[in-house]
């Protein structure tokens, strides 16, 4: 039994591995005719006519995901501490189950409603609608319940007595939450932050679908942008060669990037109980 | 009742072995028959599928393979061989004169507007300015005052490059507001936007429109955008629907590029909104 599970988890272990291999694989073409900083140098993305810059797709991807975690983490958080501490029982479950199946709907319904009614919405406000706020929100919409669910559950684990204490203390409620239980839940709420933002970084579909993708530098809320994934998903089907090089490239970044967040997460991780 | 873990890991072991055995086995049953593999056109690659049924029912034995990734990948797979046919949505390039060109179908590329634009027509030349950002306005071209949003397809479609070489522009000049992947995708953002302007492929634009979808389709150069008028030749952005084949294809290649040139497939061509080769007078 021993062996069964310690191969599977080899096999796991080895398939990111083997991922990443491909990957660099993939795009070694690409790195070894393009030099390094043509990916943040050239004049655009222009596969066809030879020029791969990347930066305004990591730009977008950047402003995309990160506006995305400005709203869903307060959004997040005040939603965990009103199913925790201020909704009456029945209440808190019918919202949490809200909250579940909102996690539940497949990205590509998001990018459908998204495309089919807020970028018209938006178009209204600012032509031409497909844009990096169309972008935030549906990103918003799908990593709000991971926050929420993650945050949550973290302030379940702060010790009941921690809490009878405050109450023992004759604390208000908002003091106990302010002064006791965010300061010892803190670590899992930012986990589950750092989860959310992996998702938003990597979330491909729905994005694809309402932010235009065209590859610019964002200079206001309403401009298009084209995040790497969406990069990737546009033109994987059709790129051969150093496109399909460059591509993968693309695929090498947004890899390092998630694993730099998870590195961050387990860099934060050992301090919890501090 | 470790020695029982054991065991059960074992039998698992053995099961999991068995199935790839059996895997294996079925293996030559399936070489005995024949395979065709076309890849390439996402716009043929529909047709060819509805093709493909038709043509396995009528040679049981045979499979064939319809797999999409653009007409660049139909010109790289059959040449280097790892599909039979490749599918290309475009004339041949002077660079792939190497290869042999069978055109099944013709289809038309038109511009698309919101129903509710009031611009009735475009010029080549409001196009090329529309789309190069020179217009930003729809009242330069006669519509009400508002912003232009152009619509442009993704790097390496066929209908892309098509649209570019009527429009004498190359992609690094298209100042594009969205970028989209699909036909259906550009319809969608279209109807949703009643100050968008794309190009889509004739068939798909003329089936939406048809069925309450708010868009409409533009004359050009004062042809108006119609099957009929991809059909009679008149139409000036239209392209052939190709299968390319490495060498003159012989064998099992040989008979499906008939069957698809065949009039017995016409019901399929044109359920696709395609113009079947025979009809076509030029």
């Amino acid at each position: 039994m021993l062996w069964l599970l310690r191969g599977a988890a080899g096999i796991a272990a080895s398939v990111v591995l083997l991922i990443l291999l491909f990957l660099a694989v993939e795009s070694w073409p690409a790195l070894r005719q393009i030099s390094a900083e043509r990916f943040l140098a050239d004049p655009s993305w222009n596969p066809g006519e030879g020029m791969y810059n990347l930066a305004p797709m990591l730009s977008g991807t950047l402003y995309a995901a990160g506006g995305a975690l400005l709203l869903a983490t307060p959004l997040g958080i005040a939603s965990a501490l009103f199913i925790a501490f201020y909704a009456p029982p029945h209440g808190a479950s019918i919202y949490q189950h809200l909250v579940e199946l909102l996690a539940g709907i497949p990205s590509v319904v998001y990018g459908f409603w998204g495309l089919t009614t807020l970028v018209p919405l938006i178009n209204q406000l600012h032509p031409p609608g497909a844009s990096l706020l169309a972008g935030i929100l549906v990103l918003t919409l799908m990593i709000l319940p991971t926050v929420a669910l993650t945050a949550h559950a973290a302030l379940l684990a702060v010790p009941a007595d921690y809490l009878r204490g405050a109450a023992a203390l004759g604390m208000s409620r908002w003091g106990m939450i302010q002064g006791i239980v965010l300061p010892s839940a803190k670590m899992g709420i930012v986990a589950g932050i750092i989860l959310a933002a992996g998702r938003a970084i990597g979330e491909t579909m729905a994005v694809l679908m309402v932010t235009g993708n065209v590859v610019q530098h964002a200079a206001s809320l309403f401009n298009p942008i084209r995040t790497l994934a969406a990069n990737i998903a546009l033109e994987m089907p059709y790129a051969m060669g150093d496109h399909r090089a460059a591509l993968f490239v693309s695929g090498l970044v947004l890899m390092l990037f998630v694993m730099a967040l998870l590195g961050l997460a387990a860099w934060l991780g050992p301090n919890r109980d501090a | 009742m470790r020695g029982m873990k054991i065991k059960s890991a074992v039998h698992y072991v053995i099961f999991i072995a068995a199935l790839f055995v059996v895997a294996g086995w079925s293996r030559p049953g399936n070489a005995a028959s024949q395979k065709l593999v076309l890849t390439g056109a996402s716009t043929i690659a529909p047709l060819a599928g509805e093709l493909a049924r038709r043509f396995e029912s009528l040679h049981p034995g045979v499979r064939v393979d319809v797999q999409t990734g653009g007409s660049a990948r139909g010109v790289y797979d059959s040449r280097k061989g790892t599909a039979d046919i490749g599918m290309v949505s475009r004339s041949l390039k002077p660079e792939e004169q190497d290869l042999q060109a069978h055109t099944i179908a013709w289809d038309g590329i038109g511009i698309i507007l919101h129903a509710s634009n009031p611009v009735a027509s475009l010029s080549r030349q409001q196009i090329i300015d529309l789309y190069s950002g020179k217009i930003i306005n729809w009242n330069a071209v006669g519509g009400r005052d508002a912003r232009v949003t152009v619509v442009n397809k993704a790097e390496g479609r066929s209908t892309l490059e098509l649209f570019l070489t009527y429009a004498k522009l190359k992609n690094s000049d298209i100042k594009s507001h969205v970028v989209i992947g699909d036909n259906s995708q550009g319809i969608k953002t279209v109807a949703g936007n009643p100050n968008a302007i794309g190009y889509v492929s004739i068939g798909a634009a003329e089936y939406e429109a048809g069925h309450g979808v708010p868009i409409k389709l533009m004359p050009l150069d004062g042809v108006a955008a119609t099957v009929a008028n991809v059909r009679n030749g008149t139409f000036p952005l239209s392209r052939p629907l190709n299968l390319v084949t490495r060498t003159l294809p012989e064998g099992l290649a040989l008979e499906f590029i008939e069957f698809a040139r065949s009039g017995q497939v016409h019901d399929l061509v044109e359920a696709q909104y395609f113009v079947p080769v025979s009809v076509l007078l030029h």
